[in-house]
């Protein structure tokens, strides 16, 4: 494997981290909002932030890593991307700054306000919804360059029923993760009332997020046809792999057993999912202007980088350990018997 | 002055990072004291120090998270706002970047471990060395991010051919002329800093009547803590000047109003320039501008008119480079006027000037921090990439910064009056005598 692969392939997977542990965070925080509104709070909401308090920075640093690193391996990203998306990124980032900082504010400052409870779970709906427009942008003609300047499609993209198919589906998905996530939570806690309320949440929104999957299909046909062609043609059966999962974790839920499991078959679910389109997407990083193979770094950056992730990485992995086996899987913690 | 995209985008820049590096500095330097705090707490047995400990650390989960969250937008502004530099320069420093991330994964992991297990370990010490990562996490953070803008001082590890960089070298990249001296100041004005408005706080808490052992304790360790990082802080200061007088030496002369090349040469404090460009109403002393530069009252000290006339920074900057030494030796006489006199058993060192001196340290040391980073980046004026780029290059095209500053601008308004309500709040609500009494009810090893 060359290294422009392997660097996209490090990015993907920590976007698909960011995806993951984001997405908890985000329906989460909806969830809270959602509960305290109708006055359940006191069932769901020491739960959550049982999980949340100790993991939120480390969420923040996944999408750090992800953009530091795009901009390191592909350089020209930076001056695309950069150029055009002064204001959606930048309002991205303010949701980011106002979600991050009012958490803090509220968890461990002056405690319990529906406000901050409201802006917590809006921007944990707003924040998946703008962030998936760059990806949407990636698929092409959203932006127009000349010799000094990009500009952002800011009406096709708003009129783009791809874009809107795409915005739906992250909506939903994190809200499905976020819910299957926490019924495992709830179960591990021996939390029945939680327990029950949270596998609603997660029976509910596992239908709408396999429609949405087919909407954005049907959009992508229409928008990127190259795209979607090799999409079905050579990585059909990571999509199959994908709903396939998804059957098996439906199935768990339904049935009340093995939350555990369920949850590792939705990671799986949108792991091939993930993957299968960003394999496809290959080899534009944004169609039809950046491919990994021609705007890559110089090789000896590349390497550089390379190295430092993987040493980077032999320090993460047993920290990360560490965190997880005293907040995750301390049956004690969980359950709330130790501070 | 016109209001173009590249005016705009540098305002945006300095107010994102003014704002930021205010909360990078406690995240880099708080750590250290809460650390040394608990060591003592524990060495001790004193639940004084304990407590202490604790409590900075609950205020710095506020301060964490707006670090980090101004960190992301400077970190996405920096693609956003100057383009054209991230996608060459990136080519050759992005790897301190990168590596910066993983010092973040780093501190974050353990700092989430550190403030949700107080009470989970058997040995007391268990909890006390997970200090040891988050310091490490957060000076490294500093360090990295003070490589690449050592790099815009001084960029080397690499050649230009046709607007390509070639014969690229990361490593001589980031250990670039600029790195050690500019590191050395960074962290430990930040650690310095930290403890002042540490200090200020309980200096101000003990005038307003809290005069508990509890704050006594923490008077004298935290104004202990700033006097030995201001000794620090000046030795770093005099690396850095003699830096500039070997390698930048246009940031010197600009900041020291220093025009012609001389052998013993003055310094110059405060003082005007009139419309001649003559300099009056300055503090003038014989030969220590040599001193400063080359240790010797003699040494040559190159001159502004040396540069060409376009690549001069700005004058202003001389103000900024004095704001920033006056209040060093400030704080440090302050500091050290107060642990004298603690330790003479006649004097007291509670009274009421030295009380308020000890107020001022605090918010003095964070203008004297921002004054040195505007004395630093304008002083690289008009370069991005000293040498190679100038900021009017860098800048992005795209027509909307105005708006979108004053958008950051609202944002930051609100984050600051939030950080301090929230802080003002969260200690108000749990005065530390009513905390140590429920945590410590036995009173045990408070004598
Ligand atoms: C509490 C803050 C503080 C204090 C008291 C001082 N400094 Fe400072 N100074 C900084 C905070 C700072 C800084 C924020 O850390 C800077 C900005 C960039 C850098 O490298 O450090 C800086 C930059 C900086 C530079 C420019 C370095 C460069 O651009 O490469 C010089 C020459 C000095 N300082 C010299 C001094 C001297 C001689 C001091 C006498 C005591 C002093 N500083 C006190
Ligand atoms: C990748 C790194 C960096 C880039 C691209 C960058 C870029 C810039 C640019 C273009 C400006 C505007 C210059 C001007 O307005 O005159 C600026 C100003 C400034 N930068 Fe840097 N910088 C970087 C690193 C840093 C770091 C690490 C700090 C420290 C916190 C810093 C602190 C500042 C400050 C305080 C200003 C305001 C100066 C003023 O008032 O104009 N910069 N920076
Ligand atoms: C161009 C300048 C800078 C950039 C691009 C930058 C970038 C960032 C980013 C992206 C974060 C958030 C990381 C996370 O998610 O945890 C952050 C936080 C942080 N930054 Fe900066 N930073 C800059 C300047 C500085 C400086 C000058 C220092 C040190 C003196 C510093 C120290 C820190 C620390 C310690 C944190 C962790 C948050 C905290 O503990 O408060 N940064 N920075």
């Amino acid at each position: 494997m060359n290294l422009e692969l392997l660097g996209i392939t490090v990015l993907w997977t920590f976007l698909y981290g960011y995806l993951i542990v984001s997405s908890i965070d985000f329906g989460a925080g909806f969830f809270a909002f959602y509960a305290r509104w109708k006055k359940k709070d006191h069932i769901m909401n020491d739960l959550i932030s049982r999980y949340l308090s100790p993991v939120w920075e480390v969420t923040n640093v996944f999408f750090v890593f992800f953009f530091v690193g795009i901009v390191g391996f592909f350089p020209t990203t930076a001056y695309y991307f950069g150029t055009a998306l002064l204001i959606p990124a930048s309002v991205a980032i303010i949701l980011l700054a106002i979600r991050g900082s009012f958490y803090a504010f509220n968890n461990y400052g002056s405690r319990d306000s529906i406000f901050y409870l409201f802006l917590y779970g809006a921007t944990g709906l707003l924040i998946p919804a703008s962030l998936s427009t760059v990806l949407t942008i990636s698929e092409g003609d959203f932006l127009a360059v000349t010799d000094d300047k990009v500009t952002f499609l800011a009406k096709e993209l708003f009129t783009s029923p791809f874009s809107w198919s795409v915005v739906f589906l992250s909506i939903v998905s994190v809200l499905y993760i976020s819910a299957t996530f926490l019924t495992y939570y709830a179960d591990r806690a021996d939390d029945r009332q939680a327990r029950r309320t949270i596998r609603q949440f997660a029976l509910f929104w596992s239908m709408p997020t396999i429609v949405a999957s087919l909407l954005v299909f049907i959009s992508l046909q229409m928008h990127n046809p190259e795209h979607y062609n090799k999409a079905i043609t050579e990585y059909w059966w990571m999509f199959g792999l994908s709903l396939l999962c998804f059957g098996i974790a439906s199935w768990f839920i339904y049935t009340g057993k093995r939350y555990g499991t369920a949850f590792i078959m939705v990671m799986l679910q949108f792991f091939f999912a993930f993957f299968g389109y960003g394999a496809s997407h290959l080899p534009y990083i944004l169609y039809p202007y950046i491919t990994v193979h021609e705007n890559v770094t110089n090789e000896t950056m590349a390497l550089a980088l390379v190295i430092a992730f993987i040493l980077g990485l032999l320090l993460l992995i047993p920290s990360l350990i560490l965190l997880m086996r005293l907040f995750l899987f301390d049956a004690d913690y969980v359950k709330g018997k130790k501070k | 002055m016109e209001l173009d995209s590249v005016m705009l985008s540098r305002m945006l820049t300095t107010m994102t990072l003014m704002f930021h590096i205010i909360f990078a500095m406690i995240g880099v330097g708080v750590p250290v004291m809460i650390a040394i705090a608990e060591f003592i707490g524990i060495k001790k047995n004193d639940p004084h120090y304990l407590l202490l400990a604790r409590r900075w650390a609950r205020g710095f989960t506020i301060t964490v998270a707006v670090g980090v969250v101004t960190g992301t937008a400077i970190g996405l502004q920096l693609s956003l706002l100057w383009p054209s530099f991230m996608e060459v320069a990136g080519q050759v420093i992005a790897l301190p970047l990168f590596m910066e991330t993983f010092a973040f994964f780093f501190e974050a992991i353990f700092l989430g471990i550190y403030l949700y297990t107080w009470d989970r370990f058997k040995g007391k010490w268990t909890h006390w060395l997970l200090t040891i990562p988050v310091m490490i996490g957060s000076s490294a953070s500093a360090l990295f991010i003070t490589t690449v803008n050592a790099f815009m001082n001084t960029p080397q590890g690499f050649d230009l051919k046709n607007g390509q960089a070639i014969n690229i070298d990361p490593i001589a990249a980031m250990l670039n002329p600029a790195t050690p001296s500019k590191v050395f100041h960074v962290v430990s004005t930040s650690y310095m800093t930290s403890a002042a408005i540490l200090a200020a706080i309980v200096a101000f808490a003990i005038l307003k009547g809290k005069r508990g052992q509890y704050e006594q304790k923490a008077l004298r360790l935290t104004v202990t803590c700033t006097l030995i990082f201001s000794v620090l802080t000046a030795i770093a200061g005099d690396v850095s000047a003699k830096f500039l007088a070997e390698v930048q030496p246009e940031k010197l002369a600009a900041a020291e109003w220093h025009f012609e090349t001389e052998e013993g040469a003055d310094i110059i404090f405060y003082g005007t320039l009139n419309e001649d460009g003559e300099i009056e109403n300055e503090i003038r002393v014989p030969k220590l501008l040599s001193f400063l530069a080359g240790n010797s009252f003699d040494t040559e000290v190159i001159g502004l008119n040396e540069t060409p006339e376009d690549e001069r920074p700005p004058l202003w900057i001389h103000y900024m480079f004095d704001i920033m030494v006056s209040i060093g030796m400030f704080v440090m006489a302050i500091t050290a006027l107060f642990v004298i006199m603690s330790k003479v058993k006649k004097w007291n060192e509670l009274n009421k000037p030295l009380l308020w001196a000890v107020v001022a340290s605090g918010p003095l040391s964070l203008i004297a921090y921002e004054s040195g980073w505007i004395l630093a980046e304008v002083g690289r004026q008009p370069w991005i990439l000293r040498g190679y780029m100038k900021v009017a290059e860098a800048a992005t095209r795209n027509d909307d910064v105005g708006i979108t500053f004053v958008m950051f601008a609202l944002l930051y308004l609100v984050l600051g009056v939030m950080t301090v309500v929230v802080l003002i709040k969260m200690f108000k609500n749990s005065p530390a005598e009513a905390e140590l009494e429920k945590r410590f009810p036995n009173g045990e090893g408070s004598a």
